[in-house]
């Protein structure tokens, strides 16, 4: 069985491991990062099937994060699921800009999650 | 009839609206250019023969050179009428308008007065919105725990089957989260209960210390004397000072100033007044105390004796090495932001480059309707020296409105990137919330 992977870069342990918990009872392999930096070298060096993006992280925020993933070759085309507790339009604009595939605010449903992730690995 | 201090003001304003230099006004009534430059800011009180020639050059009355409410009415409308770009031919006869219609051009003055302070309103707004600190975490916070509540909840509710080792997870998890929500919501309703609100919404600590000050005159008369045992009883019973965070700030500006006060006694300054003027080195000099003691003491004087000496209104800023303004005294014409750094080009922070430097500069606010200003700023020492350890600094910047002439150079300066119109400047740190109209 090919098991997909995905990459959960959240600072908020609870919540990454409830995502954990949710993505593998959906079958998927699942990565926790808590930090900016160490999520990009873990993305360079293995990209995963898919990322899930908090915006608001400890050393740095989840647009420098995606605009670093845009700029390399190696995940110019990774599937982001960006969730954020800042849903206002200012940030879904320029996650937009920035080239991110879905983008959810907090809180969300469990299930949105995995659909949300399940379509964008998809297509 | 008294001449108020700012006669010169009115007289410099009259003869810029006619488009007259200096020179020619002068050799009109028969003084040297350099003696009306001295009149025009105020540092010469005009003789009552002078001043009705004065009048007669410039095609006013005498009144309308030493009555406050005309100028006013005509700034006002000079300033609404530049903002609305028009035709500047007809700027010149405002005079005319005043004069046959004062009503009309009093709802225009009192019409535009409003736009700016509702602009004024709507950057605090934006602000608080946007850069508020403490809402925008506390709401993180709550929304964060929510999250995880919400999704850990589904999870327990959803699968029968759990294994018990991750049902004792979860549960935990639930646990520490409902505190965590439980705390953070507490904590938000008691910031927004202990928090004034009005027109700009919730007030911080030291804008509940600014209000204080503002409603008190900047000046609290128990600073004069030696005793500040009762501080503490009559800073609980300001209204305004809701928090005990604002109380505690208010207690050290109480300290502050008593000791600023015992630099300068209120009579000493007062006579020292009356001989030098608002010149800050030469108090300095004469009492033997910083600049930067100077301009604070220069802030908080008696209304009376402001009054008595025809002193000018003053603004006075104050920041830390951080560029954090730690205290604001608006003066009319010059607001100070509400949250992060004002206009990098204020001699305030120049001030910090040269510690123990005193700097003077001319202003003048950007757009069309600038305003100008004096400046007077410093950065000095702030608490005991140690060794091995940087020195920390802060500076203090002492605001009057000035007359300037055509060729001065004044600094064009903003309140805040976020409402200054000046789009080309090397020192904007982010786009202006101003449509200018330009």
């Amino acid at each position: 069985m090919n098991q997909k992977r995905v990459l959960v870069l959240e600072d908020e342990p609870n919540i990454s491991e409830a995502i954990r918990f949710i993505l593998t009872r959906d079958g998927w392999q699942v990565e926790v990062e808590a930090d900016g930096i160490a999520a990009l070298e873990r993305l360079r060096s293995a990209p995963p099937d898919a990322l899930i993006l908090d915006l608001m992280l400890p050393d740095m925020n989840g647009f420098d994060v995606l605009r670093s993933l845009r700029a390399s070759e190696a995940t110019r085309h990774l599937p982001v699921l960006m969730l954020t507790a800042k849903g206002q339009s200012a940030d879904r604009e320029l996650a937009a800009q920035l080239g991110v595939t879905r983008f959810m605010t907090k809180p969300f449903a469990n299930a949105d999650v995995v659909s949300a992730l399940q379509s964008m690995v998809a297509s | 009839m008294s001449r108020s201090a700012l006669t010169g003001t009115r007289i410099r304003a009259r003869r810029t609206l006619r488009g007259m230099r200096q020179t020619d006004l002068a050799r009109m009534v028969g003084v040297s250019p350099s003696y009306l430059n001295l009149i025009e800011h105020n540092r010469r009180k005009v003789s009552a023969p002078l001043l009705n020639a004065l009048a007669q050059a410039l095609g006013v009355s005498s009144d309308a050179l030493v009555e406050d409410g005309d100028t006013r009415l005509v700034e006002g409308a000079r300033a609404a009428a530049l903002r609305a770009d028009t035709d500047l031919s007809e700027l010149e006869r405002i005079d005319d308008l005043i004069g046959r219609f004062p009503g009309w051009a009093a709802v225009l003055a009192e019409t535009h007065a409003r736009v700016e302070r509702l602009e004024r309103v709507v950057e605090q707004l934006n602000d608080r919105m946007t850069h508020d600190p403490y809402l925008g975490d506390a709401l993180h916070e709550i929304i964060s725990a929510v999250t995880s509540v919400q999704s850990t909840a589904a999870i327990l509710n959803d699968d029968a089957d759990l294994d018990p080792e991750w049902q004792t997870r979860f549960h935990r998890n639930i646990l520490t989260d409902s505190g965590r929500l439980a705390e953070g919501a507490v904590a938000l309703v008691n910031y927004i209960d202990s928090a004034k609100t009005g027109e700009t919404g919730i007030a911080a600590p030291q804008e509940e210390v600014e209000a204080w000050l503002a409603r008190e005159g900047y000046h609290i008369a128990m600073t004069e004397g030696d005793d500040l045992s009762g501080a503490e009883a009559y800073l609980d019973a300001q209204v305004e000072l809701a928090s005990g965070a604002a109380r505690q700030l208010a207690l050290g500006w109480l300290h502050q100033m008593q000791a600023d006060a015992q630099a300068l006694p209120l009579s000493a300054l007062q006579t020292a007044l009356a001989a030098h003027g608002m010149a800050p080195d030469r108090l300095a000099a004469e009492f033997g105390c910083g600049v930067d003691v100077v301009l604070r003491r220069l802030a908080h004087v008696p209304r009376a004796l402001s009054a008595d000496l025809g002193l000018p209104p003053v603004g006075l800023a104050i920041c830390d090495m951080s560029g954090t303004l730690l205290y604001r005294r608006p003066l009319d014409g010059f607001d100070f932001p509400r949250f992060g750094g004002g206009c990098p080009l204020w001699p305030l922070y120049h001030a910090l480059r040269q510690p123990h430097v005193a700097l003077r500069a001319s202003l003048v606010t950007a757009g069309r309707t600038g305003r100008r200003f004096g400046a007077y700023a410093i950065a000095c020492v702030a608490g005991a020296a140690r060794v091995d350890q940087p020195p920390v600094l802060r500076a203090t910047m002492l605001l009057l409105p000035e007359d300037g002439q055509a060729t001065d150079r004044a600094i064009p300066v903003g309140a805040s990137c976020r409402t200054c119109p000046q789009m080309e400047c090397a020192a904007r740190r982010e786009p202006s919330i101003l449509v200018t109209g330009a």
